[in-house]
This record gives structure tokens, C-alpha cells and sequence, in this order.
């Protein structure tokens, strides 16, 4: 989960970023954009690799049923990240105005898809897919996990990812760039709004039992209290042009919501909608062996506070406003 | 074709283009920190202009790497999901270990290499460089392992019955140090150190045949020349040592690459020829004894041959016996390449010798091929069995992932790749035909120094 959390804040930003593309027009500007997460996103992104990895190794099972049942969208994610990272590589090696703009756009859209795509396989976890009892999956190629809910998280999960992308944007930006991008920052505050609500709103009515934790643990309510904290203070602060407490706050958010469907979820990991007592995959059905789990935790404990290390390093080398030089994207 | 076919097919592309890249990466990674490292040594500015311009060609072969990498994560779960149940606590935990340990380091890093030249104190750069080189060198180390453990099994338990059985980790350091692993860390890095040194060599090559930058091709050619001769010399020792560790714990696998059907005494090892399986023959030059000797260190002891085995645990014997023979085909061009050059530069030639000069230039492809034809040996030639001896390919699929899915994914993956790899072409093209920055382009480097220094007021 905490590596979920660590994605979502950090690619976040990039997808957010990346989603916002085209509606800057100038090839500069579009420039700072890409320089913005240029030293950044590559590492970002691996948080990405570690999920699919902690899933693999420490939830074999669910890692197998879910990545083959949900094939189809997750090729399309996959070619969603494909082309975000060439994409960020390949545009501005070229002057060609037909080269820049259809790069641009294919940045763009792959960020788009890769939002949109980490919402749903989420969502797909709140729904549940049709399994049987050796956990098998049941169901089609596509209609069992593209339908109005999932779709619904992966509007969220956009409109989360933009509203932190467009923060970081201004926290990088000067100028006359910034003041415009600090006009956008509202307009995405209410779109996440807007999602945020209507994804709270069909979570509570059709899909019941995220809330049964809730119910049976009321302090966990401090949670929810919590995520409304911050999602209030985003507004807030950058009202008052305090963009950093911005930032951080609309990180907690993404912390907070992803905590919430933590607790909604647990401790299923691939919810069956048929028979989900006994035919989803939970973390005990399908863990791997306590011999496996240790050395994933050695492997996490030392690695992770190493990469924690110079990832502070990195963001502190680079920080500051974008300024483009001959080495830049 | 069926569904385990196809998912077969459409991992070989997967991987088969992935592995284009991160051994140029690796390798390029190597000369980088070479070439750096001599540039904050002799402060000689014709090493700092090598390093930028080869950082440039390295981040796009980087990229391209990074993207096709990030399928193959999900690639396992998507199209193999038996074989992620059966694997998931080894495999899983060792790239796992991959993700944490090497990748954040090589991408971390990166950026600092990439955009921190202003930024960071020369020797810090340094440093980055010498961590992208030792992430990615690092990442080749885990997948190896991970693979080597596919090929040769050591350090688990199989547990469960039925579909349930899988294997879990008993001793993690057996599992990372099982009989082949340090086989073929050696063998794979040495070829992505002469991926990334014929690379070097290839383009130095072409500036010399065209008289352009001379000085920054002279340099680079010789530390080109360094690491290449180097690791051709040292891989015909790595794949002698390889070939006996397959001979050991693979033997079906040697049998079929040599081509050797009947077990007899002084078995002969065929330099050149073809292989008839059905007809179980085998005609072409051979040595009498020579592969007796490679295997054993003695001439008359026979080397198992497929005769031994049933032939439902054959692998295609025709196709693994040439591509085999392919890749060694392709080291020993390599080793001509670099003979040939050396005896130029010897006689200070090189410059001249126009033959030797487009024999490096077309040279690039040679580490090419010999890894793709290396990979296919070494998976195809352990087919049957997805995980030797413990679970065959055939049961290693997808069950719920349908034939037209698989189909479809194919086709998708076809059509990114080839446009991927257009595009990667053109632009290194682009990037070595324009070639570094020429002296007169310099001070824009010094400019930007001086306005960085003054605003962090270092």
C-alpha cells in the first residue's frame, strides 16, 4: 500500500502534468512542462514497478489472476507508458512543428490513458471480478471491468492526478507562466471536487461494504475527517500563494483517499463478485510463504530508506524553478 | 496456433526488442564513466564533449529501454499467470530486489546525469554517472539471477498439490547463487560491454572514414578498443566456462545446440554445418574429439547426446543448433574486428585504412546478434520446460486469457515496436550525423556555469 501511496503522490504529478499538456501553446512553455518532471519522472515511475513487483512476489496469486484478467486494459496501460516515456525522450530532439505537436499530443493522451488506467485497475479491486473457487477468473475480455464505477475511479484518479500536477506546475514556474497556471489550479480543484463526490456518493450506495469497516471501527471516521481537512486546505493555501503547503496538502489527499480504499478493501486483495466469501483473493489465501515475506522485508528494509535517501537528494538538486539550457528536454 | 504459442511469441518480441537496449545502455554506461573519468583527470576538454555528446545518444537508448522494460513486468502476470503462481516467491522476491535496489538507483541518478551538469560539482556528477552505471549494471545482475534460477533451480521447496503446488524460497542465498548464475553474469555483462564498446568503435570509426571531428574520434576509438578487446578476449573464455556449466546441469540443452545425437567416444564438436533432426544427423566440419575436450578436458570421454533422453524433452534441435552457432559466428567477427584495428593502429594506419575502418562501422550489428541469438539458445534450448524440471512451458500460460486477446496484444506490440524502432534509428542516426558540438560551441557550456554559480551563489 505504501508503495501505491508513494506512486500516486509522485507519478501523479508527471500524469498530472502530462494531462495538461496541450492546453499550453507555446513550444516553450510546453518545454518547461516537460523539464519540469524531466529529472524526476523516470524515478517516479518505478514506484509503479514496485507495486506490480510487491504484488508478484508477495501476493503471487492475486498478482497471477489479476494481471490475466484484467489483460486487455492493462495492455492498454501498458502502451499508455510506453509512449508517455518516449514521448518526454523523444520530443524536442526535432525543430519540425509536425514532429513537436504529434509528440506533444502523444504525450498527452498516454498520460491520459496511464490516469485514467491506474484508476480503473483500483476500482476494479473496489467492484470485484467474477471468480470461481480455485480463484480462477470467470469473466470476458473487457464489458466485466469497463463498466460506470470502475470508469467513475478512473475519472478520480484524472482529476486527482491533474489538480497535483497543475500545483507542482506552479510551484515550478515563474512569471507570467506561473500566473496563468495559477488560474488553472481552481478549475481542477473542482473538477477532483466534482469526482471526488460523485465517486463518494456511488461507493456508499453500490458498493456497500467499503463502508462496513467504517462501521464497525468509528475512530476510523478521524480518516475521513482527515481527507476533507485537506482537500479544503488546497484551496486554502494556494489562495494565500502558499504553493508548497499546497502541494502537501493535495499529497495527503492522494494519502488519504488511498488509506480510505485501504480500509474499504482490506484485507481482500481480488474481490470475487460471485460468491465473494469464498471466492475472492484475500492477503492469507494468497500470500507467499512466511520464508518469502521475510526476505521481501530485508530487501524493503534496506532498500528503502537508501532510495528515500537520494530520492530527497534528487529532489533537493533540482529544486527550484525550471530554467532551460542546452541540455534540456 | 494456440494460445500458449502465440503468448510465446509475443513474450520473444517483447523481449527479444526490450534486449536491444539495456546492453547498450550497460555498456555505454561503462564508457561513460570512462570517459568522464578522464575528463576530470586529464581536464583535456576533448573528454568533456565526448561524455556529452555520448550522454545525449545514451538517454535515448535508455528511454527506449525504460519503456519496453515496464512491459515486461506486467508481461509475466498478463500472459503467464501459472507461471507467476508457481514462481511468484522466488522469481517475484528477485525482482523485487531489482525494482528497489537497482532500478531507483539508475533512474535517480539519471536525472542528475542528464540535467545536473550546472547543478552539482563535477565530481558529484561524477558520481551520478558512475550510479546509473552500477543501477543498470545491477538491474542485468537480478533479471540474470532470475532467469538462471528458471534454467538451473536451487535454493526452494515445491510445495501444494495440484494447481497449488509452487515452488518457495528455502535459502535465498542458493536461490541467488544457484549452478549457473555466475556463468552467465559474466557471459551477458561481457556482452553488453561489447554492445556499448563496438558502438563507440562503429561511430568513431565512421567520423574517421568521413575526416570529421578526428580528435574526439582518435580518443574514443582507443577506449572503444580498450573495452572491446578486453571483453571479446574475455568472452571466449566465459563461453567456454558457460558452455560446461550447460554441459553439466543442461545437458539435453548442449547436446541439442552441438548437435549430438549418438553418445560415442571422442565426440566431435561441428565448427560449421547443418543439423537434421528427424534424420538425427548431423553433417558439416567437424573435429573428432573437440567437443569431448571443451566439456570434459580430455579427449576420448563421450558427451551425452540426445540419444540419452526421451524426445518429448527435445528441444527444436534444429533451430538451437544454429543459433547457437550464430552467436559464436558472431564473436568470432567480432574478434577479427578488433584484431584488424589494432594491427592498424600498431602501424598507425588507421586513419587510412579505409577497409578496416567500414568493417567497424558495420561491426555494430555483430554484439547485436550474438546476444539475440545467445537468448534464443538459451530459452529456446530449455523448452520443454518453463522452469527446468519443475514445470513445462506448455502449463506455464494464462488459462483465462483467450487466443484472440493474445492475438490482438500481438499485433499491438508488432506496430509499437517497428515504430519505435524506426524512430530510434532516425534520431541516433540524426544525433551521429550532426555529430558533437564543434569547438566554437563551446562557451555556451561556461556561460551557463557562471550564470548558475552566481544565482546559487556558490
Amino acid at each position: 500500500m505504501a508503495a501505491i501511496g508513494f506512486y500516486a503522490v509522485l507519478d501523479g504529478f508527471d500524469l498530472g502534468v502530462g494531462a495538461m499538456h496541450l492546453f499550453i501553446r507555446k513550444d516553450e512553455h510546453r518545454r518547461v512542462f516537460l523539464n519540469a518532471i524531466g529529472p524526476v519522472w523516470d524515478a517516479n515511475e518505478v514506484w509503479l514497478v514496485i507495486v506490480a513487483g510487491a504484488l508478484f512476489a508477495g501476493f503471487p496469486a492475486a498478482y497471477a489472476t489479476l494481471f490475466s484478467a484484467l489483460y486487455t486494459p492493462l495492455i492498454g496501460l501498458i502502451c499508455g507508458l510506453i509512449f508517455r516515456a518516449v514521448a518526454i525522450e523523444f520530443r524536442s530532439k526535432h525543430e519540425s512543428k509536425l514532429w513537436r505537436g504529434s509528440w506533444d499530443v502523444l504525450f498527452c493522451l498516454a498520460s491520459i490513458i496511464i490516469a485514467i488506467g491506474v484508476g480503473v485497475v483500483l476500482g476494479n479491486f473496489i467492484h470485484g471480478i467474477p471468480l470461481n473457487e480455485n480463484h480462477d477468473y470467470q469473466g470476458g475480455a473487457i464489458v466485466d471491468f469497463l463498466h460506470p464505477y470502475t470508469l467513475l475511479v478512473g475519472l478520480l484518479s484524472l482529476a486527482t492526478f491533474m489538480m497535483h500536477g497543475s500545483i507542482f506546475l506552479v510551484l515550478k514556474t515563474e512569471g507570467e507562466l506561473q500566473e496563468t497556471l495559477r488560474r488553472w489550479v481552481p478549475r481542477t480543484i473542482v473538477f477532483f471536487l466534482f469526482a471526488y463526490v460523485l465517486t463518494t456518493f456511488a461507493t456508499v450506495i453500490f458498493r456497500e461494504h467499503m463502508v462496513n469497516r467504517l462501521r464497525e471501527h468509528p475512530w476510523l471516521l478521524l480518516i475521513v475527517l482527515a481527507s476533507v481537512v485537506s482537500i479544503g486546505a488546497v484551496p486554502y493555501c494556494m489562495h494565500r500563494r502558499e504553493h508548497g503547503w499546497a502541494f502537501f496538502f493535495s499529497s495527503m489527499t492522494i494519502a488519504w483517499l488511498l488509506c480510505l480504499f485501504a480500509i474499504g478493501t482490506f484485507p481482500v486483495l481480488v474481490r470475487s463478485t460471485v460468491q465473494p466469501a469464498v471466492n475472492s483473493l484475500d492477503i492469507f489465501n494468497s500470500a507467499a510463504s512466511p520464508k518469502t515475506l521475510t526476505v521481501l522485508a530485508v530487501i524493503v528494509a534496506i532498500g528503502i530508506p537508501l532510495v528515500i535517501a537520494y530520492g530527497f537528494y534528487l529532489y533537493r538538486i533540482f529544486r527550484g524553478k525550471v530554467k532551460l539550457d542546452h541540455m534540456s528536454y | 496456433m494456440d494460445v500458449v504459442t502465440l503468448s510465446r511469441i509475443q513474450f520473444g518480441l517483447n523481449i527479444s526488442f526490450h534486449y536491444l537496449f539495456p546492453p547498450l545502455s550497460i555498456g555505454l554506461s561503462l564508457l561513460l564513466v570512462l570517459m568522464e573519468g578522464c575528463y576530470l583527470w586529464t581536464k583535456n576538454p576533448v573528454y568533456e564533449r565526448l561524455t556529452k555528446f555520448w550522454v545525449k545518444i545514451f538517454a535515448v537508448i535508455f528511454a527506449v529501454g525504460v519503456a519496453t522494460g515496464l512491459v515486461m513486468v506486467f508481461a509475466f502476470g498478463n500472459n503467464w499467470s501459472n507461471f507467476s503462481r508457481f514462481v511468484g516467491d522466488v522469481f517475484g522476491s528477485i525482482l523485487g530486489a531489482e525494482g528497489i535496489f537497482a532500478f531507483f538507483l539508475e533512474s535517480g541518478f539519471l536525472g542528475i546525469l542528464l540535467f545536473g551538469w550546472n547543478r552539482v560539482s563535477p565530481k558529484v556528477h561524477f558520481f551520478s554517472t558512475l550510479m546509473v552505471s552500477f543501477g543498470a549494471h545491477f538491474s542485468g545482475l537480478w533479471i540474470v539471477i532470475a532467469n538462471s534460477w528458471m534454467q538451473t533451480p536451487a535454493g526452494h521447496k515445491i510445495v501444494g498439490e495440484g494447481a497449488g503446488r509452487h515452488a518457495v524460497i528455502d535459502n535465498f542465498w542458493q536461490v541467488l547463487m544457484n549452478p549457473s548464475s555466475l556463468d552467465r553474469l559474466t557471459h551477458v555483462f561481457l556482452g553488453c560491454w561489447l554492445s556499448g564498446s563496438f558502438l563507440v568503435l562503429s561511430v568513431s570509426a565512421f567520423y574517421l572514414l568521413k575526416k570529421r571531428h578526428l580528435e574526439f574520434a582518435k580518443k574514443s576509438i582507443k577506449l572503444g578498443l580498450s573495452v572491446a578487446t578486453i571483453a571479446v578476449v574475455l568472452q571466449g573464455i566465459s563461453g567456454d566456462s558457460t558452455g560446461r556449466g550447460v554441459a553439466k546441469h543442461q545437458p539435453i540443452k548442449l547436446a541439442a545446440f552441438e548437435g549430438v545425437y549418438k553418445t560415442d567416444p571422442a565426440t566431435p564438436m561441428t565448427l560449421v554445418g547443418v543439423t537434421h533432426p528427424k534424420k538425427e544427423k548431423t553433417t558439416g566440419i567437424s573435429v573428432p574429439g573437440l567437443l569431448s575436450f571443451l566439456v570434459y578436458r580430455n579427449f576420448s570421454e563421450p558427451v551425452p547426446g540426445l540419444d540419452q533422453y526421451p524426445k518429448e524433452l527435445w528441444p527444436k534441435v534444429g533451430v538451437v543448433f544454429q543459433t547457437y552457432h550464430g552467436m559464436i559466428t558472431m564473436w568470432v567477427l567480432m574478434l577479427i574486428a578488433v584484431i584488424l584495428t589494432l594491427i592498424a593502429l600498431k602501424r598507425k594506419k588507421l586513419g587510412s585504412s579505409k577497409w578496416t575502418l567500414r568493417f567497424l562501422v558495420f561491426s555494430v550489428i555483430f554484439p547485436q546478434v550474438a546476444n539475440q541469438l545467445g537468448w534464443y539458445s538459451a530459452e529456446m534450448g530449455r523448452q520443454p520446460w518453463a522452469v527446468q524440471g519443475l514445470l513445462k512451458t506448455a502449463d506455464a500460460a494464462s488459462p483465462s486469457v483467450s487466443r484472440g486477446q493474445v492475438l490482438g496484444s500481438l499485433f499491438l506490440f508488432s506496430f509499437i515496436y517497428l515504430l519505435l524502432f524506426i524512430l530510434f534509428i532516425y534520431l541516433l542516426d540524426k544525433k551521429i550525423k550532426t555529430g558533437p558540438p564543434t569547438e566554437d560551441e563551446k562557451p555556451e557550456v561556461e556561460e551557463y556555469r557562471d550564470q548558475w554559480s552566481t544565482k546559487i551563489g556558490t
